[in-house]
């Protein structure tokens, strides 16, 4: 995957990326804006809430969610329109309590719920695409400190994949952040090194 | 969404969760729930309630083979207790909309406490709710007619029938209620999983947390969903009870013909979904030992919504009845007049004793902060709204235009049996979601603690809110 990776040629030594953790959400905002300024890319940090600042300390654009939901709204109400307009006024007209066959006014609430509800669909799979979820498989589960995220820890990662990677110089910079542990996770799915790869993991403490 | 975590003195305000409580306190409480065993009345009410769900089952398979004549509904009150349970089902469901996502818009950050507990209330209300008009069709199997799909009649569903907006509107909302929930959940399942003790656990909740890690870049996307959600959410609780009240007001029938309906239902269904998360509430609140997270200062807020909407439903009852009146409508009038003083006199005032007058009590502080009362109120609230629904359902129908046509409803055992079952049905899916899923929403009431904010210093170096950029931003009950 890593550029760096096909380079060094050995599995065993270079980590799928580093992983620091970390006690309170300021240590983890500080060590992010770290990152950000130093030029990193491809880190992230996990937390078991949203922390409010870290989009800016991280250096992120805006989410682009808002470019998916419009246009499938547009659609809902398109559709709904499309629907009631063919179905009563052309395929099968029906004159019901002196009304002509097709009439705006009371197509308005269907045209609104079909609105809402493809905005809920594309807002809901919109975000899961944007975040590659589902994703039961990452190098970060094999961590077992990582378990941390989802109750009182918060973690810094940086991939391999990013280009200022450097796996003595990134180390460093994770430990200048006064971190309470940082270790190196393997992918252990590259080449069946599953074996190699865990005790290299617990080794790097 | 935390940066105004850290409570204003000045304002008289106070955290939003217990003393002592952290981080790894949120998660042991709510999951400790579905880890450990289910205590011995968890069984006793499941039990319970599943044979409350299978006298449902067998009310409907009866109704099935013998046809809608089981029930009391008959000559000129053709809707009466299966569209009442429609709307008293679809209208506690509405609470849990209203915390999501009203609340989460106006940021009132108490909700997180109760939000969880709600929206599963809203999920569990709307299918109960969608039995009532699946099955009253008479020919059930027929229901299909509802979708505009092709059938062997060659013609489409009528859309400009209010009837047919409700089915689109009540899918909709369930669909669109299913869907908020399970992305507020997920977060959720992650915590579960990572503290899964066997295989079958971590499987099962490994899968539904769809391999959350928690990841900033993920929170992003997964907060403006959130967002996106409660926007769309709020104009969309207010259709439905709207479209359903559209189901009576677009008729010619006196006492349903009114414009006054679709505000007054709404601020009805979220009286009575907040009176029946209250009952709920307070009960898991006291069995399960979430005083530290579910605070008397949640309860009382909830006690205030309960009488703002309560005096607005009591002023809907005024208005209507002055406009009946002041319209000079002769048969209007009389509609009014009998359901003051006809047969269905003890329905109007169980309605207005229960819904009216009882929730008057929370205008008193030491009334709104006592756990018998409010619990008392909150029953009191759910049987009077029933009693709402029902007085301007079959009081506008038993009295037809031609004194030949009157009559007198009466319930049958079939009809008591079906209603009492989906109670059944409702309470047997709560008992499920509060073994197996958290029912607190563990990842938000962390957002809003004070230590979530990184500004947050445990010996408040700088005076706790010394930001001052992010103190105005508060905008906390009270």
């Amino acid at each position: 995957m890593a550029t760096e990776k096909t380079q060094s040629n050995e599995s065993e030594e270079t980590p799928a990326l580093l992983l620091a953790e970390f006690n309170t959400p300021a240590e983890v905002l500080h060590a992010a804006e770290k990152f950000r300024d130093a030029g990193y890319t491809q880190f992230d940090t996990h937390s078991p809430f949203p922390i409010h600042g870290m989009d800016a300390a991280m250096g992120m654009k805006d989410s682009k969610l808002g470019l998916i939901v419009f246009p499938a709204a547009l659609t809902g109400t398109t559709l709904a329109f499309l629907m009631m307009w063919w179905m009563n006024g052309v395929d099968y007209p029906l004159v019901i309590g002196g009304k002509p066959p097709y009439s705006l006014p009371s197509q308005v609430p269907i045209m609104f719920e079909l609105t809402i509800l493809l905005s809920a669909f594309a807002t809901v799979f919109g975000m899961f695409h944007l975040n590659r979820l589902p994703r039961h498989h990452h190098p970060l589960f094999n961590s077992e400190r990582f378990k941390g995220f989802s109750d009182d820890k918060f973690f810094l990662s940086v991939e391999a994949n990013d280009p200022k990677w450097n796996l003595e110089r990134t180390k460093k910079l994770l430990e200048s952040c006064h971190p309470a542990h940082v270790e190196a996770v393997y992918d252990d799915d590259e080449g069946g090194a599953d074996f190699e790869a865990e005790p290299a993991t617990g080794g790097h403490h | 969404m935390s940066s105004a975590n850290l409570p204003i003195k000045e304002l008289g305000e106070t955290p939003l969760v217990g003393e002592g409580v952290t981080f790894k306190s949120v998660s042991e409480t709510v999951c400790r729930v579905t880890e450990n065993k289910a205590p011995r009345g968890w069984w006793i009410g499941f039990l319970l309630a599943i044979s409350f769900t299978g006298v449902m089952g067998a009310a409907i398979g009866y109704l099935f083979w013998a046809g809608v004549g089981v029930w009391g509904n008959n000559a000129p009150v053709y809707w009466a207790w299966d569209i009442t349970n429609f709307v008293w089902w679809i209208g506690i469901g509405h609470a849990g909309t209203l915390i999501s996502a009203v609340l989460f818009l106006f940021r009132q950050k108490w909700r997180t406490a109760i939000n969880r507990f709600a929206e599963a209330m809203t999920i569990f209300a709307v299918i109960c709710a969608l039995i009532f008009p699946g099955i009253h069709v008479g020919r059930a199997w027929y229901a299909y007619y509802m979708l505009p799909i092709p059938n062997e009649m060659a013609i489409w569903p009528n859309f400009k029938s209010p009837l047919i907006w409700d089915v689109f509107a009540v899918s909709t909302y369930f669909t669109v209620s299913l869907l908020f929930w399970f992305v507020g959940l997920v977060p959720d399942f992650a915590t579960m999983r990572d503290r899964a003790k066997n295989k079958y656990r971590r499987i099962v909740y490994g899968a539904l947390a769809l391999g959350w890690r928690g990841a900033n870049r993920h929170w992003q996307n997964y907060e403006r969903a959130y967002l996106i959600l409660a926007a769309i959410s709020t104009p969309l609780v207010l259709s439905v009870h709207s479209v359903v009240s559209f189901d009576f007001a677009t008729s010619l029938m006196p006492g349903w013909h009114t414009t006054i309906f679709p505000p007054y239902f709404v601020a009805g269904a979220v009286f009575s979904g907040f009176a029946m998360v209250m009952t709920l509430m307070l009960i898991t609140r006291a069995v399960y030992g979430m005083r530290s997270l579910v605070l008397m200062k949640h309860l009382e807020l909830m006690n205030k919504i309960m009488l703002v909407t309560g005096s607005l439903v009591g002023y809907a009852y005024g208005m209507e009845f002055f406009i009946a009146w002041y319209g000079g409508n002769d048969y209007e009038w009389f509609v009014f007049k009998n359901r003051a003083a006809g047969p269905y006199a003890w329905a109007y005032w169980t309605m207005i004793s229960c819904n009216v007058i009882s929730p008057q009590l929370f205008w008193f502080k030491r009334f709104r902060t006592s756990i018998p009362v409010m619990f008392v109120v909150s029953i009191f609230i759910n049987i009077g709204m029933w009693f709402e629904r029902f007085v301007i359902i079959v009081t506008s129908l038993h009295r037809d235009f031609l004194p030949s046509s009157w009559g007198y409803f009466r319930p049958t055992l079939v009809d008591i049996f079906t209603y009492a079952g989906t109670i059944g049905l409702f309470f047997t899916a709560f008992l499920l979601f509060i073994r197996w899923v958290p029912m607190i929403a563990i990842a938000e009431v962390k957002g809003v603690m004070p230590e979530a904010d990184p500004h947050h210093e445990p010996h408040g170096h700088d005076g706790e809110h010394g930001e001052g950029a992010h103190a105005p931003a508060t905008a906390e009950a009270e």
